[in-house]
């Protein structure tokens, strides 16, 4: 694996080479590596690109790896995964791109996940996206997450975007069962011209359906970000979205929330913060012995943690 | 240690000049020294004065002999000044473990972080790991802050009002941090406050009026006076 794939994996998946247990590792656009085990199998799609995992019924602590890394110019990559999780089974998914890129046209992922996550099982989702360049090729990720829940059934998505891309439009929705719950916390840092946009649409259909979405943002420089989200109450259920976002430069963030309840018993709150770092935050951290720079870095560094 | 000399502050109000502080000229050694007076009479003002908050219009402060009247925040800080805020500030994300470990200029494990929670009465390993957001209490936030000075353990400790905000079980604790406080650093603290029991366990006490310095004289001195007049204002009483 050569120098620029290791980095790309540390930055993404937090791996040094290949990850343990079941993994399938996209490479500028082809398969570079596939692993499969007793309980979770990686099936390489025949109509379209990209691969099917099917994780057994009841499958316990195990993890599947689906990172993307991109090391050439001028490459779009397209990819359809979907993921049928079994009955009771509790696994952790940990996707991700990378993008190295070395010239000075555009590189682009876009990756299209669906779940379907079967009864009482319970599913914990890392996503981290990265870019670099070289030159002046722009990197942009479209990420679109589609997820299903059966009744009683569980997903947290941590989805992280720090730094290098240039431009992405994120798509997460989710239609959620009876007594199941689905947590979404976003981490989203754009500088330069960056543009990010993230839209999210969750249905409460199930009787004590519940979700949590919180996203917290920082936009520098002269970068743009949009947070959208769409929450629907159809049941006796609970939602919650939270929009919080720091601004520095001349960052400019916009929110735009809806909630709606279709039924008596559901229980929808938005709350949405927009603002630059807090003067009497950087005094304070000041007054214990921090330059402005640094005391600037301690408080992104906490809120995007 | 410090020392105010012919220091100014006013600002531009309404197109008025407002005089806040006038002819501020004290020096404070080694001593527990609390700065009390009626709401507006510029306590407030001076404490974020002499930690760099704010720079006086005229005069002069000096700290260990030092002119550290154009020095900013960071730089007073690090020459050893703290400053507790009479409201603390909430930081998302940010651990109480962390903020003690800013303070204290280095990475605190378990112990050395609970031995500072535990100064100020909290149970420390309910407290390391939770951040300083809006779901602390302001009495809780209160406490951490104190708990940041105690940690930094610098030459002098300005701590504003540090009694607000906090109920009366704990105030009687806080009494007891900040007797420890004035052992282990003798000298070193300048408190605002309006609390008799404060000021009863400083050495000397700075009355202001008016953004001016109307008296200062040991305590033994000046708090049976200064009682005497809150039976008839009750500011001191906190009532």
């Amino acid at each position: 694996m050569d120098k620029i794939y290791k980095n790309l994996l540390k930055e993404i998946a937090g791996i040094h080479d290949v990850p343990m247990g079941a993994y399938n590792i996209r490479a500028n656009g082809e398969a570079y590596g596939r692993n499969s085990t007793a309980n979770i199998e990686i099936v390489p799609k025949t109509d379209s690109p990209g691969i099917d995992i099917n994780i057994k019924a009841g499958t316990k602590n195990e993890s599947v790896h689906i990172p993307v890394v991109i090391s050439k110019t001028g490459l779009g990559d397209l990819v359809y995964n979907d993921f049928y999780i079994g009955e009771d089974a509790d696994v952790t998914i940990v996707a991700g791109c990378g993008i190295h890129n070395p010239g000075e046209t555009e590189s682009s992922h876009d990756g299209i996940h669906r779940f379907f996550i079967g009864k009482n099982a319970k599913v914990l989702y890392l996503e981290k996206h990265y870019g670099e360049t070289d030159k002046t090729g722009k990197n942009k990720m479209n990420p679109t997450t589609i997820v299903e829940m059966e009744e009683g059934s569980y997903m947290k998505m941590d989805t992280v975007q720090i730094r290098g891309i240039d431009d992405t439009i994120r798509k997460t929705s989710g239609k959620i069962g009876k007594n199941a719950t689905l947590i979404i916390e976003e981490k989203i840092m754009t500088d330069k011209n960056q543009r990010a946009i993230t839209d999210f649409n969750v249905e409460l259909n199930g009787e004590n359906a519940s979700s949590h979405v919180i996203s917290r943002s920082v936009a520098n420089d002269d970068s743009f970000q949009e947070f959208r989200s769409r929450m629907e109450g159809n049941n006796l259920s609970q939602g919650h979205t939270e929009c919080d976002a720091i601004i520095m430069g001349n960052g400019k963030v916009a929110a735009i929330p809806e909630i709606l309840a279709n039924h008596p018993d559901s229980s929808l709150i938005h709350e949405a913060t927009i603002g630059k770092i807090a003067g009497e935050q950087l005094v304070k951290l000041q007054s214990l012995g921090l330059t402005e720079e640094e005391a600037e870095a301690e408080i992104i560094s906490g809120f995007l943690k | 240690m410090l020392e105010l000399k012919n220091v100014y502050y006013s600002v531009d109000e309404n197109g008025k000049n407002k005089e806040i502080l006038k002819n501020i000229n004290i020096k404070i050694e080694d001593d527990f020294v609390a700065i009390t007076g009626p709401n507006g009479s510029g306590k407030s003002t001076m404490a974020k004065m002499i930690v760099g908050i704010i720079k006086p219009t005229s005069g002069q402060i000096l700290f260990d002999g030092k002119d550290i009247t154009d020095l900013d925040i960071t730089e007073r800080a690090n020459l050893g000044i703290s400053f507790a805020f009479q409201q603390p500030v909430r930081f998302k994300g940010i651990t109480v473990r962390q903020i003690l470990s800013l303070a204290a200029g280095k990475d605190l494990n378990n112990d050395e972080a609970c031995e500072y929670l535990s100064e100020v009465g909290l149970c420390a390993n309910d407290y390391l790991d939770r951040e300083l957001n809006e779901k602390l209490s302001g009495g809780e936030l209160k406490r951490v802050e104190i708990a940041m000075i105690i940690a930094r353990g610098t030459k002098l400790s300005v701590l504003d009002e540090p009694e607000a905000g906090i109920d009366l079980w704990s105030f009687q604790n806080l009494i007891k941090v900040f007797e420890n406080m004035n052992k282990k650093y003798r000298g070193n603290i300048l408190i605002i406050s309006h609390q008799e029991r404060i000021l009863n366990i400083a050495d000397k006490i700075i009355l202001m009026e008016d953004g001016e310095i109307s008296e200062v004289s040991d305590k033994d001195e000046i708090l049976p006076r200064l009682l005497e007049i809150s039976d008839q204002c009750k500011f001191l009483k906190g009532e």
